[in-house]
């Protein structure tokens, strides 16, 4: 039986480079998503992956979504919280709502997926959690006073719950990508863009595929005894 | 004239510490607490230390908070974000309440504090904003998803923030205290806290004064070069 394994927001940009890797390795992949249904639809039918859309937000949301992939699915063996969002804004201009927003959106959503899951891994003595953090939240960002402390926050998550999973087999790490090309950097300015990859050693952005491939080598069957990492994704951008 | 610091937590532990040392070296401060009135009245009695009730969670209170101490004191020109709780359990038994309580008196605190003493540091081309992190947002926490995941938040706060306030003269720091010896670390099971001590190499808990002149030499007028940074005052119990 193949593994199960559930990418939330994994419809586009980086999930969908993780949902696909996934699956071209023989795992069993089901996608959450929220907001886009008509790119839901064409990732659905072009991957011929099953899509669920929820809101990780929010911890009822969570709660009802788990268990429609449980009874259609089974229980997921593996979890990629890849979901994210952005509102960024210089600090003196950032209002509570955007706090909040990419705070649920980012990490509390972390708790929330990785709760759903948890105690089905527990009783199958073998799980993997994986967080996709951000080289922003190890090296900050200017008006992303919000994305970096989430991001930071999903380092410090993984690292505890890599603490309790261990006697249950359950690995926990994170993955912290640079710039990858994404739908995203296609709506940055090009002199941004171009500043960003100058600051790569590999002077390029890196690809959906690679995070995939990031992705593959910790939910492995292998990767046992790797738990609590950090595994950085991003060119040579940030080194520390 | 003497700069107005604000300590959130301020009235007793590791605050209290903190508030009493700004005070002794001539800064002008105010302490806040949450909710235990007879400490604070304590505090206040002892030190002279002016006291104000409000909860640092709460975006409207720190509004109203701030207002109040800027009329009575003046600007806020240091801001030590220093309060803190736990809500400790293993995740599958961790409630919903559990992770909000946590992540908002830790982390929102930061945002809804800093944001309301941001605008007036920036006028006045000063500002030191010191945030109190922890050991175990650094390295993970057995029963502690939540409080490691706000304080490795923190650190990602601060990292962000620092790049923002570099140019109008505001350094914002992270001091990451290992275990120290307060009321939260005596709360502590015997056994389980001697274990602690016997893994620290220093060989003995931290004092809160450890802490408070970490703090100190931080926001003093010629630390303007120091900022982004995270200072571990642990004894050695964690070196990354």
């Amino acid at each position: 039986m193949s593994r199960l394994a559930l990418v939330t927001g994994g419809t586009r940009g980086i999930g969908a480079g993780i949902a696909r890797a996934l699956k071209d390795a023989g795992y069993n992949v089901v996608v959450n998503y929220h907001s886009d249904d008509a790119v839901a639809d064409s990732f659905a039918a072009e991957s011929g992956l099953a899509v669920f859309k929820w809101d990780v937000g929010d911890f009822d949301a969570c709660r009802a979504g788990i268990e429609e992939v449980r009874t259609a699915h089974g229980p997921v063996d593996i979890l990629i919280n890849n979901a994210g969002t952005v509102a960024d804004a210089r600090f003196e201009n950032m209002d509570e709502a955007q706090w909040h927003r990419v705070i649920r959106v980012n990490l509390d959503s972390v708790f929330n997926m990785s709760q759903q899951v948890y105690g089905d891994m527990m009783a199958a003595k073998w799980g993997r959690i994986v967080n996709i953090g951000s080289m922003n939240g190890q090296a900050g960002q200017m008006n992303q006073v919000n994305y970096v402390a989430a991001k930071a926050g999903m380092h410090g998550f993984t690292k505890a719950l890599a603490q309790e999973g261990a006697k249950h087999g359950i690995t926990v790490n994170t993955v912290a990508p640079g710039y990858v090309d994404t739908y995203l950097m296609r709506e940055m300015p090009e002199r941004i863009l171009n500043k960003i990859v100058d600051k790569s050693p590999i002077h390029r952005l890196g690809t959906e595929d690679e995070v995939g491939h990031a992705v593959l080598y910790l939910v492995d069957e292998k990767a046992a005894w790797t738990t609590g990492a950090t595994l950085t994704v991003n060119g040579g951008t940030h080194m520390y | 004239m003497a700069r107005v610091a604000l300590v959130s937590g301020g009235t007793r532990g590791i605050g209290g510490a903190i508030a009493q040392s700004l005070h002794g070296n001539g800064y002008k401060v105010a302490a806040v607490y949450a909710r235990d009135d007879e400490a604070a009245e304590g505090f206040h009695k002892e030190t002279g230390i002016a006291v104000y009730k409000w909860d640092v969670g709460d975006f409207v209170q720190c509004q109203a908070g701030i207002a109040q101490v800027v009329s009575d004191l003046g600007p806020v020109e240091i801001l030590v974000n220093n309060a803190g709780i736990t809500r400790d359990a293993t995740l599958h038994r961790m409630a919903h309440e559990q992770w909000q309580a946590v992540l908002d008196t830790n982390l929102g605190s930061c945002f809804n504090m800093c944001r309301c003493v941001i605008d007036t540091m920036r006028d006045g081309g000063f500002g030191r904003i010191v945030n109190i992190g922890s050991i175990n947002g650094q390295a993970g926490q057995y029963g502690q998803v939540n409080y490691a995941a706000a304080k490795s938040g923190i650190h990602g706060f601060t990292k962000a923030l620092a790049q923002e306030g570099a140019k109008p003269g505001i350094t914002v720091n992270a001091v990451a205290p290992g275990y120290v010896d307060t009321d939260m670390v005596r709360a502590v099971p015997e056994p389980v806290l001697e274990k602690i001590v016997a893994s620290i190499p220093v060989g003995r808990l931290g004092r809160a004064s450890d802490i408070a002149r970490t703090v100190l030499f931080l926001v003093a007028d010629d630390a303007d070069f120091i900022t982004g940074s995270t200072i571990s005052v642990n004894g050695g119990h964690h070196m990354y």
